[in-house]
Formats: C-alpha cells, structure tokens, sequence
C-alpha cells in the first residue's frame, strides 16, 4: 500500500511555506504585543491619541492589523510557489 | 413583533435557502459521490475558500458574545479578540501544500482518513471519530440552541418555533447539498457578517459622535476603559496573550477548519483564500469588537452582555437596515451549524461505516446512509436543543480546547515530522482532551493563562516523548 517515494520536491516548498507562518506569527505577537503594553502600561491620563484612538491601540490594533494584511500578501505574492497537487498520471482527475 | 426588522430576516433565510438549494445541483454529476458530498470534490476557489473558513470558525460567540464582553471590559478585549487575524492566514500557511498534497495522496475525504492513513491505526481512527463526534455534536446542539434564541428574541416568535424555522433552514440544504452547499452558504453568509460589521461600525460611531468623543466619554465613565488591562485592571497581559494559543495558532487543530484545508481546488485558491482571509476576519473582529466598545457611552447600563449587540443594532440603524444588520450574527451560526453538522455526519459514515461496519458498502448505499445520517443527526439536535441535558452544556465547554488539544499535534506533526507514530498520537489525543477536562474543572486559567495552554503543551510532550521511545516497535517512518 506505501509506496516508497523520495521526498517530494513540493515538500520543500510546503515546508519553507509553513516556517514562513510561523514567522509571521511571531512578528504579528511581537508587534501586537510590543505597542500594546509599550506604550499601554502608562497611567490611562498619559495617552496620546491619534485618530481619536489612544496611541497603544492604533498602533497595535488598527495599524497591526493593517501591516498584517500588508505583509501576508507581500509573502504571498512574492515567496510563496504554485506546485501542482494532483499526483501525475494516477486517477482520472484532471482539470 | 417588528416587520420591518423581521422581513429582511426572513429574505436573508430565503436566500441561504435558494443558493444552498442551487449549488446542491451539481451533487450527483462528480466521480466519487464521497468526495464530492463531503469535500465538495476539492474544487473549492480562493473566496469560497476563505469565506467558508472564517463563517465556519466565526459563530455566535464573535457577534454575540464578544461585543457584549467588550462593552464591559473595554478597549483591552478587543485587543484580545485580534488575536484571532492570526487564523486567516495561519491555519492554510502551517497546514499548506503538503497537507493537501498529502491528502490527495492518501485519498482523504475526511480529517480522520488523513491520520488513518498517516497513522496507520484502529485506535486514532476510533479515538478521533470519538472525540468529533461527541464533541462537535455539543457544540452544534449550543450553537443550535444560540439561533433558535436570537430568532426568538428578534421576531418574539415562541422558543418552539423559532427552533423549527432555524432547523429547517439549515438541515435541508445540508442534507441534498452537502459540502459544496455548505461552503457556497458560507460564502453568502461570511459576506452578510462582513457587510453588516461594516455598516453596524459606522452607524456607532456617527451615533457616538465620532470616535474622538466616544473615547473620552469611555475614559470619563473609567479610564481603565481605554487602557490594555480591563475595566478593572484584570486583564493580565500573560492571560491576554495566551488567546493567541486558544483563539489563534491553536485553531488549526480544529477539525471543522483543518478539513477545509484539503478541499481546495490548487495552489492559487490557496494563495488567494490566504489574502482574503486575512482581510475579512481581521476586519470582523477589530469592528464586531468595537461596535461592543463603542456602544457602551451611547447605551449604557445594558445588564445582560448577549444582549448588546441586538440593541444597539435597533438603537443606531433605522427598522430594516437593523433587520440586514442582525442578519449577520443568523449567518454566522447558521455557517458554523451547517459545517458541524456534515462534518459529525461524515465522521459516522466515512469514518466509522465504512471503515469498520460495512468496508464493502454500495456506493448508492453510501449515498443513501449519507443523506439519512445527516438528516437524523439534524433532528436529533433538534430534539437535543428543546430542553439540552446537563451533559450535552458540560461537553460542550470542552468542544473547542478539547479538540483543539486532541488534534493540533497528531496533525501538524504528524504532516512535518516522520518520526511521529501512532503511539505518539494516541498519547497526544488522550493526554490533551483528558487534561482539558481536568485543568477546566478543577485548576482553570492555571497559572493565570487560559486553560488550553498547558494541556496543549502537556499533548506536544506526550506526543514527542511517546513516539521517540516507542520508534523502534513502530513500523517503517513514515514517507512525509
């Protein structure tokens, strides 16, 4: 039933493409958390606000958000690789 | 009752009705009646494929239940609830190509045929169809439970009633249409939640007087509003942060998501799906969350959190934009509904039939076993969801950690790692839901995180443990 196949060069593109998430991951938590509690911890009658919203909370919510999608498109478009996935030759699928 | 709030309701029930209707044509035209009800025949595209990810994970709890958190804890939930912008992109990225490859590769309709296949054991197979089945059938039978209650308190039609208008719009196109019904609804349904987040948003910031002066209405009522720690300093930023292991990360364990992660049909709906994704969910809950803050200075003193986002719907918009508005909160529990109802379905008769109780079976019996296993499986809920029995509410406070701590490793590491085996995995499965049950009933939050933490870190370390001991007995490693 197994067949014995060398590892399949679209593993190495799935593998590098999921470390990618992680390091996405990391960054969003990074930001995320970096201008929440950076600049949040102060007393709350300290607050800068821009666009109405206290500092912490643009930064880290509203612009997070928005460097995010800038990002995991940017990673997307750019290093991220259309294999194919049907197995060549087997089954009667094809597109 | 308020027709002009109930008839936008009442065509948003149509319309799911019509379109589930619609894409349920093209069932019996596909090869492998199987893979096509469902799978959807691995044909999905990138939209479908990101709607039906985010309308399946988003529920009841993300237009209900967070707002009405976030109007009492303030800013400081919200920065919570975005933890969740995390699951547009990082289920599909982890779980990815070589999940889907895999699948393709190994014939998998279902989560569990993958870790059969993979595994290569009696135990995970029956574990897993276990846990999906007992678990996800709870969280159905709440959110079930949730519809029927929001179209009572919408309409002021009868509990009774209400139940049936919300059960027989959901079941029928589930039961001839399934998964591609399901995930073209969804797709209908993650639009509404998005439009009506959008218009909801705006609406409460004209009605608060623009977000500068809702903010220091927030911040004269109690600054610990707008600060990241809660309305009384409670919000730990460990407890805040361990969302991202709950909410976040941890989703891709979630079998009614990881399973959509191996119905698309090429790398390109991926790679949209991805972007879109992203975009749609992040925007959600950054403007669910919000419209809870925001509510608070324009109608204050609302008792019973649930019941925030229905009334401030009512108090900002005028009779049918509120009808459209609450139609979003409807869809979002019709599409999580929908995708646990065919996915319990699946885990009975792909998982548990035909493995193991008829492996010869007909593929006009699979068809018909099919159809009447989700048929009765709706009714039963629907039964269930009259007056839910004790044990059906205690399961479900497990459903969502539960799971997501019997399934994160067998999957992920099961995809990435060869040495995983299925002494691994059994370990993992029982080590994760078992210590889930016990932290939430007698140490929950543990250490000041959320309780799913440790037991997903208890799981990974049975998992790893396990398998390296026993790699020897195991047989070959796996071709990953």
């Amino acid at each position: 039933m197994k067949k014995s196949i060398k590892k399949d060069p679209r593993f190495k593109v799935a593998e590098k493409e999921a470390w990618i998430g992680i390091g996405l991951v990391l960054f969003n938590f990074i930001w995320w958390y970096g201008f929440a509690y950076g600049l949040g911890s102060a007393p709350a009658d300290e607050y800068t606000f821009i666009m109405g919203l206290p500092a912490w909370f643009f930064w880290s919510c509203a612009a997070g958000f928005v460097v995010m999608v800038i990002l995991v498109s940017a990673a997307v478009k750019f290093l991220f690789k259309e294999v194919p996935f049907e197995e060549n030759g087997e089954g009667g699928e094809s597109e | 009752m308020n027709w002009q709030v109930i008839a936008p309701l009442i065509f948003f029930l149509i319309i799911i009705f019509l379109v589930g209707l619609w894409s349920s044509r093209k069932i019996d035209t596909g090869s492998s009646f199987l893979q096509d009800y469902f799978l959807g025949g691995r044909q999905l595209g990138g939209f479908i494929l990101a709607m039906t990810m985010i309308a399946t994970y988003g529920s009841a709890s993300s237009f209900i239940g967070g707002p009405g958190v976030a109007y009492t804890q303030g800013l400081g939930w919200v920065l919570l609830a975005m933890s969740q912008v995390v699951t547009g992109y990082f289920v599909l990225m982890v779980l990815g190509k070589k999940f889907a490859i895999t699948a393709r590769k190994y014939n998998a309709v279902t989560l569990i045929d993958f870790l059969k296949e993979r595994y290569d054991s009696k135990w995970v197979v029956w574990l897993s169809s276990l846990s999906i089945i007992i678990f996800l059938f709870s969280a159905m039978a709440a959110q079930w439970v949730g519809g029927a209650r929001l179209i009572e308190s919408l309409t002021g039609l009868s509990y009774l009633s209400a139940l049936f208008i919300f059960a027989a719009s959901v079941m029928v196109y589930v039961v001839i249409g399934g998964f591609r019904a399901v995930a073209v609804t969804d797709a209908v349904q993650g639009g509404i939640m998005f439009m009506g987040t959008m218009i909801l948003l705006v609406a409460v910031i004209v009605a608060g007087g623009g977000i500068p002066n809702i903010i220091s209405d927030l911040s004269s009522e109690n600054p610990n509003l707008i600060t990241p720690f809660g309305f009384d300093g409670g919000l730990t930023p460990l407890y805040v942060s361990s969302f991202w292991i709950l909410v976040g990360v941890g989703v891709v364990g979630l079998p009614q998501v990881a399973v959509r992660a191996m119905s698309y049909k090429n790398a390109r709906a991926m790679h949209r799906a991805i972007i879109i994704g992203t975009i749609v969910v992040g925007f959600i809950m950054l403007g669910m969350h919000l419209i809870g803050v925001f509510a608070r200075p324009i109608l204050p003193g609302i008792e019973v959190g649930d019941k925030v986002m229905p009334m401030i719907a009512m108090e900002v918009l005028p009779p049918w934009l509120a009808g459209i508005v609450l139609a979003a909160p409807m869809a979002a529990i019709m599409s999580t509904v929908d995708s646990l109802l065919l996915l319990v379905s699946s885990a009975i008769v792909k998982d548990v039939y035909i493995n193991y109780i008829k492996p010869d079976a007909e593929e006009s019996t699979i068809k018909k076993m099919s159809f009447a296993v989700t048929a009765l499986l709706g009714t039963l809920v629907c039964i269930m969801a009259l007056s839910p029995p004790d044990l059906l509410i205690w399961l479900n406070l497990f459903s969502f950690g539960g799971l997501e701590a019997a399934f994160i490793w067998p999957v992920v590491l099961g995809l990435y790692w060869a040495k995983g085996n299925k002494y691994g995995a059994v370990a993992s499965m029982i080590t994760g839901t078992a210590s889930y049950i016990l932290f939430h009933t007698f140490y929950p939050n543990a250490f000041g995180m959320n309780t799913v933490v440790l037991p997903i870190a208890l799981s990974l370390a049975s998992y790893v443990t396990v398998s390296l001991f026993t790699e020897k007995s195991a047989s070959a490693a796996a071709e990953i």
